[in-house]
C-alpha cells in the first residue's frame, strides 16, 4: 500500500511538472516519466498486457513524436523566452490551490463511501484477456486498425514534411 | 470501495483537474495536446482501478488496448497538423492562429 501511494503521488506529481516545466523537451521526457509510472501501477494491480502497451507505446512512441515535432520548431530568444516563464508563472499560480481543494472535496464525498480498509479487492480475473478481446471486442479491433491506418499516413505525411524542409 | 479504489479516484480527479487547467491556461499548441495525454492519463487509472476493483482485470485490459491505440494515434495526427500549422503561421501560439476570424 505505502509503495502504491507513492506512485500515485509521483504520478500526480509528475504531471504537475509536465504543465509547469519550460523547456519542451523536458516536458516530453516528463510526460515519459507520468506513462512509466502509470505502467508500473498497472503491473502491480495485475495488468500486465496493458502495462507492456503503455510502456512501450505511450513511454516510448509518443515521446519520440514529441521530440521529432519539438526539434522542428525555432529556439526562441532569451529575453521572449523570459517574458514567456514569468507570464507562464501568472497563468499557473491558482493550480496548486484547486488541486488542494479537489484533493480536500474528494476526501470528503468519498470517504463515507470506504467499506474496506484492506488496500487489495479478491484478485479475480474473470476470463482471458485475449479471448475478451478476440471474441467480444471484434468491432473495436476493426475500429483499432482503421485508426491505426489513420496514424500511418499521418506519420507518412509528418515524416515527408521534415524530409522536404 | 476499497481504500485503493478511493485512492485511484483522487489520484485520476487530480490529474483531470491539471489537465484541464493547463487546456485552459496554455497558448502553446504542443502543450495543448500534452494536457490531453494527461487527461487520457486520468481516464485509464480510473478504468484500471476500476478492473482491479470489480474483479474484471481483463475486460479493464482490452478498454485500455484500444485506448492506448486511439491515444497514440489521435497525438501523432494532432502533431502532423501542428506541424502544418506552424509550416503555415512559423508560431505554435494560437493567439496568432486566427485566420479563420470573422
Amino acid at each position: 500500500m505505502p509503495v502504491m501511494i507513492l506512485l500515485l503521488s509521483g504520478l500526480v506529481i509528475s504531471a504537475m511538472a509536465c504543465v509547469m516545466i519550460r523547456d519542451l523537451l523536458k516536458v516530453a521526457i516528463t510526460l515519459a516519466a507520468v506513462s512509466a509510472i502509470l505502467s508500473v501501477i498497472m503491473f502491480l494491480l495485475g495488468a500486465h498486457l496493458a502495462a507492456v502497451f503503455e510502456l512501450s507505446v505511450c513511454s516510448g512512441l509518443i515521446t519520440v513524436v514529441f521530440i521529432s515535432a519539438i526539434s522542428m520548431t525555432r529556439v526562441i530568444s532569451k529575453e521572449e523566452s523570459a517574458e514567456k516563464d514569468r507570464a507562464r508563472r501568472k497563468r499557473f499560480i491558482l493550480l496548486p490551490v484547486i488541486l488542494i481543494a479537489v484533493l480536500t472535496g474528494a476526501l470528503f464525498i468519498l470517504w463515507p463511501h470506504l467499506n474496506s480498509l484492506i488496500p487489495y479487492a479478491e484478485a479475480a480475473n474473470a476470463g482471458n484477456e485475449m479471448t475478451i478481446i478476440w471474441a467480444g471486442h471484434k468491432a473495436d479491433l476493426l475500429g483499432q486498425i482503421i485508426i491505426i491506418l489513420a496514424g500511418v499516413f499521418g506519420v507518412l505525411i509528418f515524416f515527408k514534411e521534415i524530409e522536404k524542409k | 470501495m476499497t481504500l485503493l479504489f478511493i485512492l485511484f479516484i483522487i489520484s485520476a480527479a487530480l490529474l483531470i483537474v491539471v489537465g484541464i487547467y493547463s487546456l485552459v491556461a496554455t497558448r502553446n499548441l504542443m502543450r495543448i495536446l500534452l494536457s490531453i495525454e494527461i487527461l487520457t492519463k486520468a481516464v485509464s487509472l480510473v478504468i484500471i482501478g476500476a478492473g482491479y476493483e470489480t474483479g474484471k482485470m481483463a475486460a479493464a485490459q482490452s478498454y485500455m488496448i484500444t485506448i492506448i491505440v486511439i491515444e497514440v494515434m489521435l497525438l501523432v495526427v494532432a502533431t502532423g497538423i501542428v506541424f502544418g500549422v506552424y509550416k503555415n503561421t512559423a508560431s505554435i501560439d494560437t493567439t496568432k492562429i486566427n485566420d479563420l476570424k470573422g
